[in-house]
């Protein structure tokens, strides 16, 4: 039989169902007795080990007491994306990997039970929080991900005037865009984007910071610029063929799964090849099963150990039928006389000795290269930084990395902080959803703390002031 | 297989669990269907003058996530015809001849009442009667139940009428609501009592509705007290039975009521003095099979112990619960924490430090924190070991004693004879 070369679509209604929210929520009966199960530790480790510092023992007590808007609301305090977090936290490695019941019998189901409450916030449709009362001061937030919407919410908290510049037509960044359905539906970011708008945020989509609006603009009109725009599409990779027809970008791929237009690639049937062994790589190879793939496997230059994939999506991968090809690098994506990819080229590699800094480093194995029949190749080798914008700021960065004061997240101009996945990278920060919401909370207690300050001091001099002319008078 | 035969007051049964008088003993059906199941006796629900129930009669309370803690109820004595019932009881008997039957019996506080009730009843064929005293709410309105109860003449005498009449044993169910259940357990002594069982229910109203705020249960929306039992009730049962086991005044065999939910239960009654146990609460949860469990569980138990008969059990424990004054003062406990076991809660830290004596203290060392007990400030309350969720991770060790054994009365003793020779001193 002849493989079909040409890829086919799915039905639209199948494609939904295969989007759907692979995790089931509690019921009311498990949320019950999964509360009633956390011991109420004092000085709990869970909470120490969560980045925003949730208060969990005391969200899980309310669950327990049937006090879910007390619930909801400490864990939206605390994280202003406690929704989104709930789905994709790598809870085993943060809250529920410090529940002292890993070592008497199994952890408590945080995020099992933070979804309860937060998924009760969603349907219940009332704000958890109130804006500040209005300090005068105004602030400018470029790009409305997790890092940003965090920044906003504790900034409109404190009374500050905040703009959110967005530049997709929606915001939430990757949480909205790059996350894959089956692990976080759109709805569940767009919530949490609706409660920082109810604050009185002002959040203007479809404008690209530096090529719609100048920057200078925004230094000139806002007394804070709060840097959030996080990091771009897929590198190229830098070898032959990326042009092809059937070559894509992973973020793009998963994003085109949650878009409304459907416009995803037509991928049924299709032979995959995904380039990239991190989450990104995963939940491409996942999005692409679910259009329809007839095989789909995962191409990295290293092993297994070098994966950054979290373990559970390493497994997760595997239960969808994802093949892993460890020590194997693409050298060229090969098409037919058409334009469309055909075959991806691949050389065997292995690991040298460890270097001065600890890593093997893959090396090709000579005359070893190798032609894998495709349909598609979708790369997922990292993110590209944010170089124009942070240079037309005039920010100091390192390759892309703003560059910051870790306590502050004050950049190289007083005036603009910045935080999220703009600052990631280059030894600084971590990539999670969590850990954009703790800076953007962050930035904006710095922020505020400032302003408090400098009132403060006003305050002093003018008292200053008055205490010479009073000894003038005298 | 240890033997679970068992007596009370000359009632036979194969096994100390027996039914309680309460909805699960109401028929003839529910009543052969429990001695199929294995319970050893069962009470037949009340027997008294037509009375009409109401509609909504039970609630319960749940705690921590946990079904039925415990549990209320506002239903009152039979409302079937005495004829129906003694037909039903004549029949169960007589399928079961080696079940104990036992009748419960409730009439207004008159001779001839008690006369007529005790009458008809023996003379279907029953194993003993059990005179309710007890039941705190409705019948107790009509000066009947707890109302009589509570009144230890009332107990005395009305247990006299239906001896009187009475040719099988007379077991007198008390109220726990009262201040000392040994004065009312003495008089139905005095009035001819062959036996006596206890607790019946505690005074209680269940719940409010936080919505509605009706009582819980409401009838038309009213509500009204109600009687409480299950797992909640058991520590004041037990106290109750113990308290008459160790009466020198006392001296009959007690049937041991009150929250008895598992084997363990039933074996901590026996060992504080009950003959036998009734049970009811953990029947109405899960149905009579659960009398399987619990046979079972006592069974293992007493062939561990090495014990050849149930009976061996009763009263063991009665020497050991004495009374405050009887103390040693000088007896010390503390508390040891065993840091291999503890899962780091901090839960006793904290129960200490807001609520106890401070006597914990939170360290680290290279391989992590770790809490550690400052065993000369520890005075031995065990708080600590009770929150500690882990079994084996606070353990209460027996500390050098503060001195020879104390107890308060013995340093009274002691102060009134220096006292006294002090006087005499000074007398001369």
């Amino acid at each position: 039989m002849e493989r079909r070369t040409s890829n086919g679509m799915l039905d639209p209604e199948l494609i939904a169902r295969n989007f759907a929210e692979v995790e089931c929520g509690l019921t009311h009966k498990a949320a019950i007795e999964e509360s009633n199960r956390c011991l109420y530790c004092y000085d709990a480790p869970c909470i120490r080990a969560c980045p925003t510092g949730i208060n969990i023992p005391s969200f899980i007590k309310r669950i327990a007491t049937d006090n879910l808007k007390g619930a909801a609301t400490t864990i939206m305090d605390a994280n202003p994306v406690g929704a989104t977090c709930a789905r994709v936290c790598p809870t085993e490695v943060l809250c529920e990997g410090a529940c002292v019941l890993n070592h008497a019998s199994t952890p408590i189901m945080i995020g099992k039970l933070q979804r309860y409450a937060t998924d009760w916030a969603i349907a219940d449709g009332r704000p958890l929080f109130q804006p500040g009362a209005a300090n005068g001061r105004r602030v400018a937030v470029i790009g409305g991900g997790p890092a940003g919407l965090s920044a906003a919410r504790e900034l409109a908290r404190d009374g500050f005037a905040v703009t959110v510049y967005e530049a997709k037509p929606l915001a939430g960044g990757l949480d909205t865009h790059g996350i894959v359905s089956f692990r976080l539906p759109q709805s569940i970011s767009l919530w949490e984007v609706e409660q920082v708008a109810r604050l009185g945020v002002d959040i203007r989509t479809s404008v690209k910071v530096g090529d719609d609006l100048p920057v200078e603009q925004l230094l000139q009109q806002y007394d804070v610029v709060v840097l959030s725009a996080g990091m771009g599409d897929v590198p190229p990779l830098g070898i032959e063929g990326e042009q092809l027809e059937g070559v894509y970008d992973a973020i793009r791929l998963v994003e085109s799964t949650k878009s409304d237009t459907h416009s995803y690639p037509e991928l049924a049937g299709a032979r995959v090849a995904v380039i990239g062994a991190g989450n990104t790589a995963i939940d491409a190879a996942t999005c692409s099963v679910r259009l329809g793939a007839e095989h789909v496997r995962i191409v990295y230059r290293r092993t297994k150990a070098e994966m950054t994939a979290y373990a559970f999506e390493f497994e997760f991968a595997k239960q969808d039928g994802i093949e892993f090809n460890w020590l194997t690098n693409p050298v060229r994506i090969i098409g037919d006389e058409q334009g469309r990819v055909t075959h991806l080229e691949c050389v065997r590699m292995q690991l040298s000795e460890a270097g001065t800094d600890g890593r093997r480093m893959p090396i090709p194995i000579e005359g070893s290269e190798f032609r894998i029949p495709v349909d598609a190749v979708v790369t997922a080798i990292g993110q590209k930084r944010r170089v124009a914008l942070i240079e037309k700021l005039g920010l100091t960065h390192d390759r892309g990395v703003v560059t910051i004061d870790r306590s502050t997240f004050r950049t190289s101009n007083p005036k603009v902080y910045a935080c999220g996945d703009i600052v990631f990278g280059a030894g600084q920060g971590e990539a999670m959803v969590v850990s954009a919401a703790e800076q953007g909370k962050r930035t904006a207690q710095a922020i505020s703390l400032f302003f408090t300050q400098l009132l403060d001091s006003e305050a002093e001099a003018a008292a200053d002031v008055v205490e010479v002319h009073e000894d003038a008078a005298m | 297989m240890a033997d679970l035969r068992v007596s009370l007051a000359g009632i036979e049964a194969p096994n100390p669990f027996w039914l309680a008088s309460a909805p699960p003993t109401n028929t003839g059906y529910q009543v052969q269907r429990a001695f199929e199941a294995g319970w050893g006796g069962a009470v037949w629900k009340t027997l008294g003058e037509p009375i009409i129930n109401t509609s909504s009669r039970f609630a319960a309370v749940h705690f921590g996530g946990q079904r039925v803690a415990g549990f209320n109820n506002i239903e009152l004595i039979t409302d079937r015809p005495l004829e129906v019932n003694l037909k039903e009881i004549y029949e169960t008997k007589k399928k079961f001849p080696n079940h104990a039957l036992v009748v419960s019996l409730m009439v207004e506080p008159k001779r001839e009442k008690w006369h007529e009730i005790v009458k008809r009843v023996e003379d279907v064929g029953v194993d003993g009667l059990e005179l309710n005293f007890g039941c705190p709410h409705g019948m107790a309105e009509r000066g009947m139940g707890s109302a009589s109860g509570q009144q230890p003449d009332l107990v005395e005498m009305q247990t006299m009428w239906a001896k009187e009449a009475a040719s099988t044993p007379v077991i007198v169910k008390l109220t726990p609501n009262i201040t000392d259940i040994t004065v009312t357990a003495r008089h139905a002594v005095l009035g001819g009592a062959d036996a006596i069982s206890m607790i019946n229910t505690i005074n209680s109203l269940a719940g409010v509705d936080l919505d509605s705020w009706q009582t819980i249960p409401h009838v038309a929306g009213k509500g009204a007290h109600g009687g409480y039992c299950g797992p909640a009730v058991k520590p004041i049962a037990l106290n109750m039975v113990a308290e008459c086991a160790r009466h020198s005044d006392i001296g009959v065999p007690i049937s041991g009521i009150g929250g008895i939910a598992t084997w363990q239960d039933a074996a901590e009654f026996m060992l504080m003095g009950a003959s036998a146990v009734q049970i009811c609460t953990a029947a109405m949860h899960h149905g009579f099979r659960i009398v399987e469990e619990m046979i079972d569980g006592l069974n293992h138990y007493l062939d561990n112990k090495g014990i050849a008969s149930v009976k061996e059990l009763v009263g063991k424990a009665v020497p050991r619960y004495s009374k405050w004054g009887d103390l040693d003062l000088n007896y010390r406990v503390v508390a040891r924490i065993n840091t291999e076991t503890c899962i780091n809660c901090n839960k006793c830290y904290i129960a200490c430090e807001d609520t106890s004596h401070q006597c914990i203290d939170r360290l680290t060392s290279e391989s992590g924190p770790y809490l550690q007990v400052r065993e000369e400030d520890c005075v031995g309350c065990n708080l600590c070991s009770i929150v500690c969720p882990v079994d084996g991770a606070i353990e209460m060790v027996e500390a050098e004693p503060a001195g020879a054994p104390m107890s308060w009365n013995d340093r009274m003793r002691t102060m009134a004879n220096l006292n006294a020779g002090k006087a005499g001193m000074e007398a001369r």
